[in-house]
């Protein structure tokens, strides 16, 4: 079981990186918001599972519910920032 | 979402029209329950229990029940709230089906070589007949959470605007979960 | 109990692939929030699932309390991520983003 969640908080990992590549090349604004909302959303499971490899869990799951707020709390107040700002689909879409 | 605040400010004025003695228990209703919720959130999320850290707890969650105790819960009467709330815990299992199907629907779709040619995003709108804040919070939510479909707005009205990923998933709203909804919040 | 937990690992598992393949194939900025509202909300929900399952094997009260506190966070996801994606949309709205439809694509 332990190599279980070893072999998945990898792949977890890598996952990361599809994202990834959608919060530095997306085409507007709003596209990144949501990479780094996906990001967030996996980072708080792979915390519970370096917990679990760690044998902390007790600690660490603290601080993946410290992450889940802090997680929400950025997508609220950015997306709340850049509703203000006009030409926001300026950037170049690309198809 | 957000508006659920202003309007629970402009159902005050109703409030004042009771007797003092009414005003006085509803306001310890709303408030002792709230103390409840926040001192055990104070327990799990603490994990101590000696005298110190429960004292902490208990001064702590009564300023913020005082504070805010008539935010959380607006109904004057207990025994519907607890109702409420009984009524709503029976929706959820029903909601995780229904999210689970969702997932199924955009996992397919996702992993479809033709996917361009099945999806054809629109946004609709349609009023709604609910009335309380909660009831459009907890709707606009489950929309979101169901197949296919996104709210983009929620006027105070009752008009929702939803965004649909394909036509078929459009056409089953409002219907059967506005039924539901209504059906806990007793409208 | 083990094998339980060990299924809704690798079915959230699966949830979080598709939903990161999903945010990368979507034509547009609204499309795109399906899988990411929907499929991470999944993902975690299994991945939690199946790790508080896991503590809860040795049965103390230490593990009890973790295993409390897994469940308030699926809690907090289940309400705060339509919130979020609500959030993310309106703005998308407000700034006048046109939602791709199946005429742009010929």
């Amino acid at each position: 079981m332990d190599t279980l969640f070893l072999y998945s908080g990898a792949f977890l990992a890598i996952l990361m990186f599809l994202p990834l590549y959608r919060a530095v090349f997306g085409p507007t604004i709003l596209d990144r918001l949501i990479g780094v909302n996906a990001i967030g959303s996996k980072t708080t499971v792979l915390l519970i599972i370096v917990g679990l490899i760690y044998n902390r869990v007790d600690m660490f799951v603290d601080i993946a519910l410290a992450y889940a707020l802090l997680n929400f709390i950025a997508v609220l107040a950015a997306s709340r920032y850049f509703q203000k700002k006009r030409g926001l689909y300026a950037e170049k879409r690309s198809d | 979402m957000k508006k659920a605040l202003p309007s629970s400010r402009a159902d005050k004025p109703t409030d004042s029209n009771l007797s003092q003695t009414k005003r006085f228990r509803q306001f310890n209703f709303g408030t002792l329950l709230s103390f409840f919720i926040l001192f055990g959130l104070w327990v799990v999320l603490s994990g101590r229990f000696d005298g110190f850290h429960l004292v902490l707890g208990v001064i702590s969650s009564a300023i913020v029940a005082l504070i805010s105790g008539d935010l959380i819960f607006t109904s004057p009467k207990i025994r519907s709230i607890l109702m409420l709330w009984l009524r709503w815990v029976g929706y959820v299992p029903w909601l995780v089906f229904q999210v689970f199907l969702a997932n199924l629907q955009v996992m397919y779709l996702t992993f479809h070589p033709r996917m361009l040619d099945l999806i054809d995003p629109h946004i609709i709108e349609f009023d709604s007949r609910l009335k309380s804040d909660y009831a459009r919070t907890t709707f606009a939510n489950s929309i979101t959470l169901t197949p296919g479909t996104i709210t983009v707005n929620a006027t105070v009205l009752g008009r929702f605007a939803v965004h649909c990923i394909n036509t078929k998933s459009g056409q089953a709203l409002p219907g059967k979960m506005e039924a539901k909804v209504a059906k806990v919040f007793n409208e | 109990m083990n094998i339980l937990a060990a299924i809704l690992l690798i079915g959230g598992l699966i949830f979080f692939a598709g939903g990161a393949i999903g945010i990368l194939r979507f034509p547009d900025f609204y499309s795109r929030l399906h899988p990411a509202g929907k499929l991470d909300t999944a993902g975690q929900f299994m991945m939690m699932a199946a790790v508080a399952l896991f503590v809860l094997q040795d049965l103390s009260w230490q593990s009890f309390l973790t295993a409390a506190k897994i469940i308030l966070i699926v809690i907090f996801v289940f309400i705060t991520s339509p919130t979020a994606t609500h959030a993310i949309v309106d703005a998308g709205v407000r700034a006048g983003l046109k939602p791709w439809t199946k005429a742009e694509r010929l």
